[in-house]
């Protein structure tokens, strides 16, 4: 059920299953594929298909690519959106998949908190947001490109855990018929700290980028696995074991196999840990076993393959646990693992010395008591 | 004694009132702690006469050493080293921990016994530092001379921070201790260097449930009792300072029966023992 067709994209072809995919000509462009499930025979999507399933691949230029948008949007339940009608602020990832890419960095005046990465998905009868961003300016500008791409109500706003770069936006969807979901142990976590995660986040963002922050914890709470269904596409809700938190929430979109995976994945900006290190690096191989097809972290790209997007991660995980575990067998101190520890991962990522140490005096206090 | 009781109290005087203000009004407390004149005075006149009364403990680095990081990467887990060199040890029969600027300024008390040993006698924990503040450690020598080593410390939010990672893995361990001697090659002649770690929440009394608008109430480990084989290697009396899942890594003498013993009691009265191997482990 697609509603929603962007015409940045200039190369388009067909994939198995018949359906067609828009790539973007900048290989860098997080936008990998646009899908474009085929509505019933059109002569136009029909001749494409078969020269796309001859194995042409066809370039299209914008004025083509407009073209199919309007024979797309010939049938009733498609419409075209100008480019750029998002806001440019949402990438589309998958069919109805939205994902913008925020910064890395942490909270300033000057990003207004917009350093995390947030997302909705569009349903026939409901949109769900899925993180809000770390700020309330944040959670307007998402609400905006949703509403620049779909006039179905959003329904839902799911928060991925508890952190504030991920739920400070949310007061920007408050309304009647909304409901706010998370982890059950979200509510818990995010309390316990609101009052250091509101200070903090005044300070560092200033009072302009700050003004009308609200703490507004889950209405709904996951304890195990839940189903929304938006319409034409459900998304099952899974309550994770204790890794980056204790209150991680995955979020599966069942049209495109698209996985939310919060702060589960931090691709480029140097992960942090808050929870367990070894719950973390369970998961991950769990998750491993039976790869989603797409993924979307709660840093970083858009969106990516599991690979891409797990293998650095797994290798900072393995290498500061490995690093620490050796020097508690050698009977070293915290302090002196935290000058040391996981040393040769500093030029992988961003952000690396506002979080390392804390990653490694945390990983430590909790491998000590293996 | 009697004076440390006073701080004590004192102190929790001092963490009821900010409890009240905060109470009272949340937007003042967000308000950055540099806007305050009284937080921003020097405490440690005041703090110095309220724990040692007329003694003035003087900076004297033959006696006594501390290393603290300059800036803390974890609040609530700032590293905290103290170093006794050999020449003053045998002197020396208490020491101890302050951060000027916590609820609770006196992080603990160890009186040392007579297993302590007599080389270079080291002792790390960690603490929670709730705004930047001078991190010191005073030691008392068989004179009765007071002597203190100082660090700046650059950390914010330990005391009112939830440390809990996991919360409920944490209050299902608690209790739960670990005594070992370390192989290590710090430890001088004639010394062993044991590590001991108690998982307990360390709950300070400052940390909000806002689910439920009241503080969570204060528990922490009081006391805790290290001895080799019959003879004490210290005694520590301590407080909320302490960071959760005490851990502490202390030298103490080498004798014919090594065992590490160890008692703690936390403040609802929950007594926690644990012991070592005779060889360690």
């Amino acid at each position: 059920m697609l509603n929603i067709f962007y015409i940045e994209f200039k190369r388009l072809r067909c994939l198995p299953g018949a359906n067609f995919a828009c790539f973007p000509d900048d290989p860098d462009d997080p936008r990998e594929i646009l899908e474009l499930p085929r509505q019933g025979p059109h002569i136009y999507l029909e001749a494409m298909s078969a020269l796309a399933n001859a194995g042409v691949l066809m370039t299209m230029n914008r004025r083509t690519c407009l073209a199919a948008g309007l024979a797309l949007a010939a049938t009733p339940i498609l419409r075209v959106v100008p480019a750029g009608a998002a806001g440019g602020f949402a990438v589309e990832v998958a069919p109805g998949v939205f994902v913008h890419r925020g910064q890395h960095a942490v909270f300033t005046p000057a990003n207004q908190g917009d350093i995390s990465n947030p997302g909705f998905v569009v349903g026939r009868d409901a949109v769900a947001v899925i993180d809000t961003g770390g700020s309330p300016i944040v959670g307007r500008a998402l609400k905006a490109a949703v509403t620049a791409v779909t006039d179905v109500p959003i329904r839902f706003v799911i928060n991925t855990h508890m952190h504030p770069d991920h739920v400070f936006g949310n007061v920007a969807f408050a309304a009647e018929g909304l409901t706010f979901v998370g982890h059950h142990k979200m509510e818990r976590g995010l309390l316990a700290r609101a009052d250091r995660y509101l200070a903090i986040n005044k300070e560092l963002l200033g009072a302009a980028a700050f003004e009308g922050t609200k703490i507004l914890p889950p209405t709904m709470q996951v304890a195990a696995t839940e189903t929304l269904d938006l319409g034409g596409r459900t998304l099952e809700l899974t309550a994770q074991p204790t890794a980056h938190t204790d209150n991680d929430l995955t979020v599966t979109d069942s049209a495109t196999g698209t996985v939310f995976m919060g702060d589960l994945l931090f691709v480029e900006h140097i992960p942090t840990i808050d929870g367990s290190i070894k719950g973390w690096m369970a998961l991950l191989d769990r998750f491993g076993q039976t790869p989603p097809a797409r993924v979307v972290p709660g840093h970083g790209p858009a969106a990516l393959t599991w690979a891409d997007a797990a293998t650095p991660l797994q290798r900072y995980l393995t290498t500061v646990a490995t690093d620490v575990r050796a020097l508690i067998k050698q009977g070293r101190t915290l302090a002196e693992a935290t000058e040391s520890a996981g040393a040769s991962e500093k030029d992988a990522w961003q952000l690396f010395d506002e979080y390392h140490k804390r990653n490694v005096s945390a990983a430590f206090a909790e491998l000590e008591w293996e | 004694m009697q004076v440390h009781r006073l701080t004590w109290k004192a102190s929790f005087a001092a963490a009821a009132l900010a409890i009240v203000a905060v109470g009272a009004s949340p937007v003042t407390a967000a308000e950055p702690a540099s806007g305050n004149a009284l937080i921003e005075a020097d405490l440690w006149p005041t703090l110095q006469k309220d724990i040692f009364g007329a003694k003035v403990p003087a900076e004297n680095a033959s006696v006594v050493t501390i290393e603290a990081p300059p800036r803390a990467d974890d609040a609530a887990l700032v590293p905290v080293t103290v170093r006794i060199p050999a020449d003053a040890a045998k002197r020396v029969t208490r020491m101890t921990l302050i951060v000027d600027k916590n609820p609770a300024p006196v992080v603990a008390e160890f009186a040392y016994g007579p297993a302590a040993g007599e080389g270079e006698r080291v002792l790390s924990t960690r603490v929670r530092v709730d705004m930047y503040s001078n991190v010191r450690a005073v030691v008392e020598t068989d004179d009765g001379k007071l002597h203190m080593a100082t660090k700046f410390v650059k950390a914010a939010g330990g005391c009112s921070a939830p440390a809990l990672k996991d919360t409920d893995a944490a209050l299902a361990d608690a209790g739960r201790m670990i005594v070992k001697t370390l192989e290590t090659t710090d430890a001088a002649a004639g010394l062993r260097q044991g590590q001991l770690m108690i998982k307990h929440p360390q709950y300070s009394g400052l940390q909000l449930n806002q689910a439920t608008g009241f503080y969570i109430p204060a528990r922490f480990v009081r006391e805790i009792d290290v001895k080799r084989g019959n003879d004490l290697v210290f005694k520590m009396t301590g407080g909320i300072s302490i960071s959760e899942d005490p851990n502490f890594r202390f030298t103490y003498a080498a004798g014919s029966d090594e065992t590490l013993d160890v008692t703690a009691t936390d403040t609802e009265g929950k007594v926690f023992t644990g012991r070592t191997g005779p060889k360690g482990s």
